[in-house]
């Protein structure tokens, strides 16, 4: 019996570490394709999910919503690329960084002027109805979440590796200006990747939105997303994956067995200190690049 | 014609070494101290000293403390927030249980429990560097924020966990009035500026710039990494620490350990980004602006009231807010001190052309 709970629990976690990675993923994306660590993307999730259930409200048909909201989407990615990072280039990634908190602000303002700031229920027609696999309960709810982020996750890691677009855009993340002298359209290239961080945001604000509503709130999960990157390495993509089961597991655990001896409420910090101590062992990650420094 | 240093001939190494070398520059600070210090008390009104320039006073002293952090050692922080908690509780802790505590004392050993607890979450610095840092320091924001909410003997067993600033004093002096307020901010921040003006350029603050631009290189020449590296976690949390305390018991009054939490982090990284990364004007000068951005929208939404919602204003001072820091980046990266410095440039030659 005290097994089966602590599998109960275990899978919970790892259920609920995938949609950590989903979020994660997203950073990843552009941190491998630019270099920018992307602090937007919490917004990014929050106005697709906003957009989405705007246009669901106006009677649209689910699938209708969703490829205006995917082209919105795409269409911010390009007008970031165009209006925010064009001007730049070449800029230390600190820059970089602060833009993109600046475009946090920019876009959680927009949307919620846009869609307004009450709290919208999503569904998306998936019953929520556990189940069980030899005396374990399991919420269908995740594991149809997990399945998604899987797929998504096995694409896009296929995609950085195969295709001679992901060759590019690894080539971007590496050395801007290495990548421009040997042709590679490095407008294009933000573009794109910005629209495939939209497109990975809008799934994620699906799933995230299904589960706690659409709302501000959407935002914080970027802070859930965080010790999953820095686990797994910012320019990982299996990393996301891997580092969302370690923290998502690890964050369940410690809230059944030690949030008792501490008052609870742990989960606010506990991933950020799990992720600390991983990183006094392995300060890229588990997947992230090796920095060899010369002089 | 005004602002030209011609005829200012250095003839001692003691010449050579003031802060201020330019004698216009000398000038100007002590007509700006004197205003701050005379002027000022006499005409500002209440809401002029405790809305406007407390805050922007306590705020330049955080913006202070992560400028020597980021803008010289080149540690990225997102947990500035915090110390600024830790020097606050540590402060009123002081100040409570200690009976007959100075308050100035207090203030100091607040900011070195905050320095403490800056060298405790500085220790992965050596090997984590850049994003990963960053990531890490939200840790120590996430963890005190959560100590000081979770475990009341902080808060003094008080049952809303808030604390409320004792009677203060300084020299048998009661600090009850706005511009007593006023007056100890500004003799504590002007220390800890001139403090860090000249920490800046001494071999510390060379070892954190020769840190900050190549770590190996600096190692190569003899800089020793940890210490330099913990040394400024050390110092900008002591910052903190009194800004901290200063916010929570000059400026509030109450306070609890929310009033610290992320988003006031990025407040103080904003006001160095918007007042230049690596520059002691440019702490104040992003205080100032980060300080008065809200006050001036504010005013221009009162303009506005009746034909637009609250709602709506509120959104778009969000908007405007971040459209303005991705203006500044565009504009120009090295913040409002560069700016500042190439007006002083093209001073010096005006009004010739050449």
């Amino acid at each position: 019996m005290e097994f089966q709970f602590f599998l109960e629990v275990l899978v919970g976690g790892l259920l609920a570490g995938v949609m950590y990675s989903l979020v994660a993923l997203g950073f990843v994306l552009i941190y491998k394709a630019s270099g920018v660590f992307n602090f937007a993307q919490g917004a990014l999730v929050l106005f697709a999910a906003l957009t989405f259930v705007g246009f669901q409200n106006m009677g649209l048909p689910f699938w209708a919503a969703l490829i205006i909201t995917l082209g919105v989407m795409v269409l911010m990615g390009i007008g970031i690329e165009k209006i925010v990072l064009r001007r730049l280039v070449n800029q230390p990634p600190i820059s970089l960084f602060m833009a993109t908190i600046g475009l946090s602000f920019f876009i959680e303002g927009l949307a919620q002027m846009v869609w307004g700031t009450e709290v919208h229920g999503l569904e998306l027609g998936i019953t929520d109805e556990p189940f069980e696999v030899g005396g374990v309960f399991i919420s269908s709810f995740d594991l149809f979440a997990a399945g998604i982020s899987g797929t998504l996750v096995a694409v896009l890691a296929l995609f950085f590796q195969k295709t001679k677009l992901g060759r590019a855009l690894r080539a971007v993340a590496d050395d801007h200006q290495a990548a421009l002298s040997v042709g590679i359209p490095l407008q294009h290239i933000w573009a794109i990747v910005w629209a495939v961080a939209g497109f990975v945001a809008l799934v994620a604000g699906l799933l995230w939105g299904s589960r706690l509503g659409v709302q501000f709130a959407l935002t914080l999960v970027v802070l859930k997303a965080l010790p999953v990157l820095i686990l797994g390495g910012f320019t990982s993509v299996p990393g996301a994956i891997v580092g969302g089961l370690i923290v998502g597991a690890g964050e369940k655990l410690a809230e059944v067995y030690l949030g008792p001896y501490l008052s609870g409420g742990i989960e606010n910090w506990f991933a950020y200190v799990l992720a600390l101590v991983f990183l006094m062992v392995r300060p890229e990650g588990l997947f992230g690049e090796r920095h060899i420094e010369r002089v | 014609m005004i602002y030209r240093e011609s005829g200012q001939f250095k003839t001692s190494y003691q010449n050579d070494s003031v802060i201020f070398p330019i004698k216009q520059d000398r000038m100007f600070i002590f007509a700006l101290l004197a205003l701050a210090a005379l002027v000022v008390p006499m005409f500002a009104s209440e809401y002029m000293l405790s809305g406007i320039l407390i805050p922007f006073l306590v705020l330049s002293l955080a913006a202070l403390g992560l400028n020597i952090l980021t803008g010289y050692a080149g540690l990225l922080s997102l947990g500035s927030a915090a110390f600024m908690a830790v020097g606050a509780f540590a402060t009123y802790n002081f100040l409570v249980r200690v009976p007959g505590m100075p308050l100035l004392l207090a203030l100091v050993l607040g900011g070195l429990c905050a320095a403490a607890v800056g060298i405790l979450f500085g220790l992965p610095s050596l090997r984590i560097k850049g994003f990963y840092l960053a990531a890490a320091t939200l840790a120590a924001q996430f963890f005190v924020e959560w100590v000081l909410t979770k475990f009341s003997w902080f808060t003094n067993h008080s049952a809303s966990g808030v604390i409320s600033s004792p009677p203060l004093e300084v020299f048998g002096i009661a600090l009850d009035t706005p511009v007593s307020k006023y007056l100890f901010t500004l003799a504590v921040v002007v220390v800890l500026a001139l403090a860090a003006k000249n920490l800046v350029r001494s071999s510390t603050g060379r070892a954190w710039m020769a840190v900050r631009d190549m770590d190996v290189a600096a190692e190569v020449i003899g800089i020793p990494i940890l210490k330099t590296k913990l040394l400024a976690f050390a110092i900008s949390s002591f910052y903190f620490g009194i800004a901290g305390a200063l916010y929570a018991f000059i400026l509030l009054g109450t306070v609890d350990a929310q009033a610290f939490d992320l988003h006031r982090s990025f407040q103080i990284l904003f006001m160095i980004i918007i007042g230049g990364v690596g520059s002691i004007l440019g702490s104040f000068l992003g205080a100032a602006f980060i300080v008065l951005l809200p006050i001036v929208l504010n005013l221009l939404g009162q303009l506005l009231h009746g034909i637009v919602s609250t709602q709506f204003l509120s959104n778009l001072e969000m908007m405007i807010f971040g459209g303005l820091i991705i203006f500044f980046l565009i504009v120009e990266p090295l913040g409002l001190a560069k700016m500042w410095q190439i007006t002083k440039e093209k001073l010096r030659l005006w009004p010739f052309p050449h």
